[in-house]
């Protein structure tokens, strides 16, 4: 090995090392291209798709694909596949969102709980009782509840956004926090935190410095099921009725829709139901892949 | 392990409270109008009878209190009572919980929705558990082989598409374009002889084999995963030396011992697999527990939604401490004790 090569292997970061071990998981990478392309898509697809989804041509309605429309158009003649395009930067937004409010109260509590040893107890009863909660029953009973008066407050399609995002944020926090504390307490034990301390970091110094830098490896990987999640449960909600209202598509709406045409025009249900397992499935394979490419045990061989 | 089981068993009953007061107060001080559906000519001094003759007037512990000593004591004396046929105390005046749509007690709608639920759920599990345990014990057998890679793809998708979605694919399939199986579940149904057998068993299939799907793909992973595990342990080795046919090493040791943690993580999905069923419910139109739950919720039937969620959150307890108890008496190595 020449000189140039050893230096430059001796100045490999962790996130270097992360990024080789991620390329080799054939199924991650593909998730991880998938994502971006879709993610491309719905951000940058409306502005080259420049048809307008709330378009209403009653003339062309209920038809197949075709040159002009070519996911065919819905019961008023709207083009689906703007509708598919809008609704996903609403899914997408909504799954991001919604995965970073779990992600922060998660590690909050997990950090809190795990470096604070009075606060433990107390901190991980109230996670096992918002485990025990059931989440789908409940969420659809504080959507119902709610949603009147926030669509008052902020609008139809802000509340309800907020609505959705907050409620699915604070019922799924759970499991990363249950992680991050046993993460959090493993690491307490080791001697950098020791010599951090001795020489007085203060508390809120020491989080941030030295806890939390240490457990970005279990936040990421819960923030990519994460995303899984909160995309899951918002189509969920919207195909249950009780989601964002149908001038306001998301996918799960879309789908929810499309189930009336079912016998007139079958293929409309396939594209938003393609859409939200598709990226499902590259974020759940992302996932995998990034849970083993943050896994010291299985880097080193 | 009896007083763990026994400290398990007092602490549910704090929690199954506390989630219960949880429940009520969100429904009680949600800013809604029980009595907003009803037409707008009602003047508001008949409304504000319509609100007292609901019970709305007392203060809200003593609607809590009332409704625990409805839920925890008078409905589990009527349901004794009802089983062996007799009048326990005073059952004809006895306070239930009664719905406000319907106007009649929440216990006897449960009753009426609850078979159809468990006949799908339950069976959709079963169907699940029997399909996943041979694909996650062959798959782990022969990693990295076609057919683990196969299984491992499969079980991926199975758990990433969302049964609203495989449910309506599966309509648009087998009844739209094939007509092989009817779209909508029929509950008035009863079977009386072979032909309407053989149309239940046909109505069933797609609810039941969409749920098996998604439980399987879930429980072959862990199956995998725990395979794996014992795979590589000492005592495989020790019983292939003692010169133990392959067959009775895998299906016999190593199957046993993995499928510990297995069975903890099947009780641990049975309340989840009542959630999800509320979407497969919904798509296929089935009369269950979950149409029932999204009834009084578009209704805005405070009780009904109010017991049926707690129904929920009592089955999310009692299964979490099934699979502890049965964690610890299945491994003596994890003895709480």
């Amino acid at each position: 090995m020449t000189d140039a090569a050893a230096e430059k292997s001796t100045n490999r970061s962790q996130w270097a090392d992360v990024w080789d071990q991620f390329k080799t998981h054939r199924g991650a990478v593909i998730g991880m291209a998938f994502f971006v392309f879709i993610c491309l898509a719905v951000l940058l697809g409306p502005y080259l798709w420049t048809l307008d989804s709330n378009f209403i041509d009653i003339r062309s309605k209920n038809q197949g694909p075709s040159f002009a429309h070519p996911l065919g158009t819905d019961q008023l003649g709207r083009d689906t596949f703007s509708s598919v395009l809008q609704g996903g930067r609403v899914s997408l937004a909504v799954g991001v969102v919604a995965m970073a409010l779990a992600l922060f109260l998660g590690a909050l509590v997990g950090v809190v709980a795990g470096y604070f040893r009075k606060l433990d107890g107390p901190l991980m009863r109230l996670t096992d009782l918002f485990l025990a909660l059931p989440i789908l029953p409940l969420l659809l009973v504080i959507i119902m509840l709610f949603r009147d008066t926030l669509r008052g407050l902020f609008g139809p399609e802000t509340g309800i956004f907020i609505l959705i995002v907050f409620v699915i944020g604070i019922t799924s926090w759970m499991h990363t926090a249950r992680i991050v504390r046993g993460d959090v307490l493993a690491l307490k034990e080791q001697e950098f935190v020791l010599a951090a301390r001795s020489i007085g970091t203060p508390s809120r110094r020491m989080i941030l410095r030295h806890i939390l830098p240490n457990v970005m490896s279990p936040i990421m990987v819960s923030a990519t099921l994460g995303i899984a999640n909160a995309i899951i449960t918002e189509s969920a909600l919207s195909f249950l009725g009780l989601g964002f209202p149908s001038d306001f598509p998301t996918w799960g709406r879309l789908l929810f829709d499309s189930t009336n045409f079912m016998t007139l025009n079958p293929e409309r249900v396939i594209w938003p139901g393609l859409a939200i397992s598709l990226t499902v499935l590259s974020v759940n394979y992302m996932g995998d892949g990034l849970r083993d490419a943050l896994d010291p045990r299985i880097r080193g061989r | 392990m009896l007083n763990y089981t026994m400290r398990r068993l007092l602490f549910t009953i704090p929690t199954l409270l506390f989630i219960s007061l949880i429940i009520f107060l969100l429904l009680d001080l949600a800013p809604n109008d029980p009595t907003g559906d009803l037409p707008l000519t009602i003047p508001p001094e008949v409304r504000e009878k319509i609100r007292i003759s609901l019970g709305l007037g007392e203060p809200i512990w003593v609607r809590y209190l009332l409704w625990c000593n409805q839920f925890f004591i008078n409905e589990p004396l009527n349901m004794l009572g009802h089983m062996f046929n007799t009048c326990i105390g005073d059952c004809e005046n006895r306070l239930r919980v009664s719905s406000w749509s319907t106007r009649s007690p929440v216990g006897d709608l449960i009753a009426e929705r609850m078979p159809q639920t468990l006949w799908v759920v339950g069976m959709s599990y079963v169907i699940g558990i029997l399909i996943a345990i041979p694909i996650g014990v062959y798959s782990a057998y022969r990693q990295y082989s076609w057919f683990d890679q196969a299984g491992t793809f499969v079980s991926m998708v199975g758990f990433s598409v969302p049964t609203f979605f495989t449910g309506v694919l599966m309509i648009v399939i087998f009844s739209v374009h094939l007509g092989w199986f009817p779209s909508k579940y029929d509950t008035l149904h009863v079977v009386t002889d072979w032909d309407s057998f053989v149309f239940q068993v046909r109505q069933s299939i797609m609810p039941v084999s969409v749920l098996a799907l998604f439980n399987a793909s879930q429980i072959s992973r862990f199956m995998r995963a725990s395979m794996l595990d014992n795979l590589n342990q000492d005592y495989v080795r020790t019983a292939r030396a003692k010169g133990m046919t392959e067959q009775v090493v895998v299906l016999v040791h190593v199957l046993r011992n993995s499928l510990i943690p297995v069975v903890t993580v099947i009780a641990l999905g049975v309340p989840q697999v009542f959630g999800g069923a509320i979407i497969t419910e919904q798509v296929f139109s089935i009369n269950g527990l979950g149409a029932l739950l999204i009834l009084g919720i578009q209704g805005a039937d405070i009780p009904l939604v109010q017991t049926l969620t707690f129904i929920f959150a009592v089955l999310i307890v009692m299964f979490n401490l099934i699979a502890d108890v049965l964690y610890g008496i299945l491994d003596p190595r994890i003895r709480y004790d």
